[in-house]
């Protein structure tokens, strides 16, 4: 009895851990979605760069690991303005299929461009010391990283939330997604809160990326491999919507984990046809408007 | 994407040039002449140049891949990632089957567009009732999963290492298929004609004109009693069916089958292949597959990553700049 509260205790804990990643990498993707009706396959690319530079800047310019982890996501950030600027904007609204080739394309040159910089090989993450081993919660003890991982993502998520309920700012891309035209009527400068929100988005996605480079090996071809995990977290969870997708990273994370402990003959089977069951159900996801 | 046939309608009307519209309609059934171009150059390629005719019937089945790509996507408007899993599927069925003892290419051929068709009538069944993002994932989830049950299967599907061991017996029980791929060849060419006609005769008919309809304007199709739904889970489950005879071409002519077939990168290229050609045209699969794995078996040896780069470069410059590919630049200039 007692192996298998631990078991689920363990499975909770792991799978909670993996949910924080999913749902920092894939919120971005759920807003720009839903926001500028634009299908970002290579949103994984921007998680990929955040790993990219945690990795380097602690291994090559031996950076303590909380600044990298803020550079990881200033520098995505900011490299998601120039893209969004330069090429992005042109499509937004229109047909998905360039939408999709543009992003394709761009990922195509991501996994280029990175092998060329950094090689073919995964690149590892040495947390500092005060994260490594385990840390005693007094009944059990936990990995101290995947701890530091959720509550770091716990503290996000509530300032996300926060920021988006209470701010102007957040009111503003909220006014817009709901309205977008009644939103550019009352004077809201939708062009720059297309890009503000997108270089959040991104920002986000490379904290992601670069928490999660345990999770979520970080590799030339990263942004192709997990885009299958970005996509069902953003559409179980439903377009646009803010909350939707840390519901559906949690119940992906915490499945996952699962099955792999169950089941692990069976690789990812269950965790895509749960998948296909819940879009059988609710074609727009959990929290998807009709 | 693929307005080509209703802009020129629509210039037709306004110039008054054919006066009456049920004779501009069913000038479209027609056969052109340059529509036996490239049907002339597949045959100069096979007296001219011996030594490539294995690498043109891969050629030619990723041709009538892309061209089962174009009913859905050109077409039927419908944007997937998951065309690999019929062509897997079909690649598959045709391998077990010449692995364990049934050669015979033709029927397996059939058993391959079966079983595609009927993983495509499933599949279609729940994927599209979904639109955008959340139909190009459950696609790209259909495809996963397949790749994930082929690998674990490995006592069928050979898993990691491929399938191996196909005997694929003499088509029509005379002409072997031989090293030099002369058999191979022109074995791939009828096929891929067989399905063009068939391809072809389904775009211009009534059916075809309605899934343009639904593509261009699905409410207003809605409106007038198309039964959406049901079109375009026909047009979905006759692409996979096509699909999977361009997987069992494969699998028969090289012999071998590996889970490549199944991947997102097989997907990912032929929908490239196709935006190079140009989509919704039905010939836009001749120009852009032939070019794309020419210049991939010139230059891949070289660094095969950096391959990726050009090709993701050529897609962003094909999106930015040649909306409809060689075809439409072609369609551009002659107007």
């Amino acid at each position: 009895m007692t192996d298998t509260v631990a078991a689920a205790v363990s499975i909770l804990f792991h799978g909670t851990a993996f949910a924080m990643v999913l749902y920092l990498i894939s919120v971005g993707l759920s807003v720009t979605m839903g926001l500028m009706g634009f299908v970002n396959l290579a949103h994984g690319a921007f998680a990929m760069l955040g790993g990219y530079v945690l990795t380097s800047l602690m291994s090559r310019l031996g950076m303590p690991f909380v600044p990298a982890l803020a550079a990881a996501a200033v520098a995505t950030a900011l490299a998601s303005i120039v893209v969004e600027r330069l090429l992005y904007r042109r499509f937004y609204g229109g047909e998905e299929l360039d939408q999709v080739l543009l992003t394709m394309g761009l990922v195509f040159i991501a996994i280029a461009a990175t092998t060329y910089v950094w090689g073919p090989l995964q690149q590892p993450l040495r947390p500092p010391r005060w994260l490594s081993g385990q840390i005693d919660f007094g009944f059990r003890e936990f990995p101290a990283y995947r701890s530091f991982l959720i509550l770091c993502g716990a503290v996000l998520v509530t300032m996300l939330w926060l920021g988006l309920e209470r701010t102007r700012f957040g009111m503003q891309i909220r006014a817009s997604v709901d309205n977008l035209r009644m939103a550019q009527s009352v004077g809201i400068n939708t062009s720059r809160l297309f890009t503000l929100t997108f270089a959040l988005g991104s920002g986000l996605a490379g904290l992601g990326g670069a928490l999660g480079a345990e999770l979520l090996s970080i590799n030339p071809s990263y942004a192709l491999d997990n885009l299958v995990y970005f996509l069902i977290v953003v559409a179980v969870g439903g377009l646009g919507s803010i909350r939707g997708p840390f519901a559906a990273a949690l119940l992906i994370g915490i499945a996952n984990t699962f099955f792999q402990y169950l089941l692990p003959q069976l690789g990812a089977f269950f965790i895509y046809a749960l998948v296909m069951a819940i879009l059988l159900w609710r074609p727009r996801g959990l929290f998807g408007r009709a | 994407m693929a307005t080509e046939g209703l802009v020129r309608t629509g210039v037709g009307a306004g110039s008054g040039a054919p006066a009456d519209p049920v004779e501009s309609f069913a000038r479209r059934h027609r056969y052109r002449a340059a529509e036996a171009l490239p049907w002339a150059a597949a045959i100069l390629v096979f007296v001219l140049f011996p030594d490539y005719l294995p690498l043109g019937a891969q050629v030619l089945a990723n041709i009538l891949f892309a061209l089962a790509t174009d009913l859905v996507l050109g077409y039927a408007g419908i944007v997937t990632l998951g065309q690999a899993a019929f062509f897997g599927t079909g690649a598959y069925t045709a391998g077990i089957l010449a692995a364990n003892g049934w050669g015979e290419p033709i029927t397996g051929l059939l058993a391959a567009a079966a079983a595609a068709a009927l993983l495509g009538f499933l599949s279609g069944l729940i994927v599209l009732r979904t639109t955008g993002l959340t139909l190009l994932m459950q696609t790209l989830v259909v495809a996963t999963l397949l790749h994930e049950a082929a690998n674990k299967a490995s006592f069928i599907t050979g898993g990691d290492d491929g399938l191996q061991g196909m005997d694929v017996w003499p088509i029509f029980g005379v002409f072997p298929f031989d090293m030099f791929g002369q058999a191979a060849y022109l074995y791939c060419l009828a096929v891929l004609f067989l399905c063009w006609l068939a391809a072809r005769h389904i775009v211009h008919s009534p059916f075809g004109r309605s899934l343009t309809g639904i593509r261009e304007n699905e409410r207003r199709m809605r409106a007038i009693g198309a039964p959406v739904m049901r079109r375009r889970l026909i047009v979905y489950t006759i692409a996979a069916g096509i699909a999977g005879i361009a997987g069992a071409l494969i699998a028969q002519t090289t012999q071998f089958v590996g889970l490549g077939v199944l991947s997102l990168d097989r997907s990912g290229t032929i929908l490239i292949m196709l935006i190079i050609g140009g989509v919704g045209r039905l010939y836009g699969a001749f120009l852009g597959v032939p070019l794309y794995m020419i210049a991939q078996d010139r230059f891949s040896q070289i660094q095969p990553v950096y391959w990726y780069f050009w090709i993701g470069l050529l897609m962003v410059a094909v999106v930015v700049f040649a909306r409809g590919g060689i075809l439409g630049l072609v369609a551009r200039l002659r107007r």
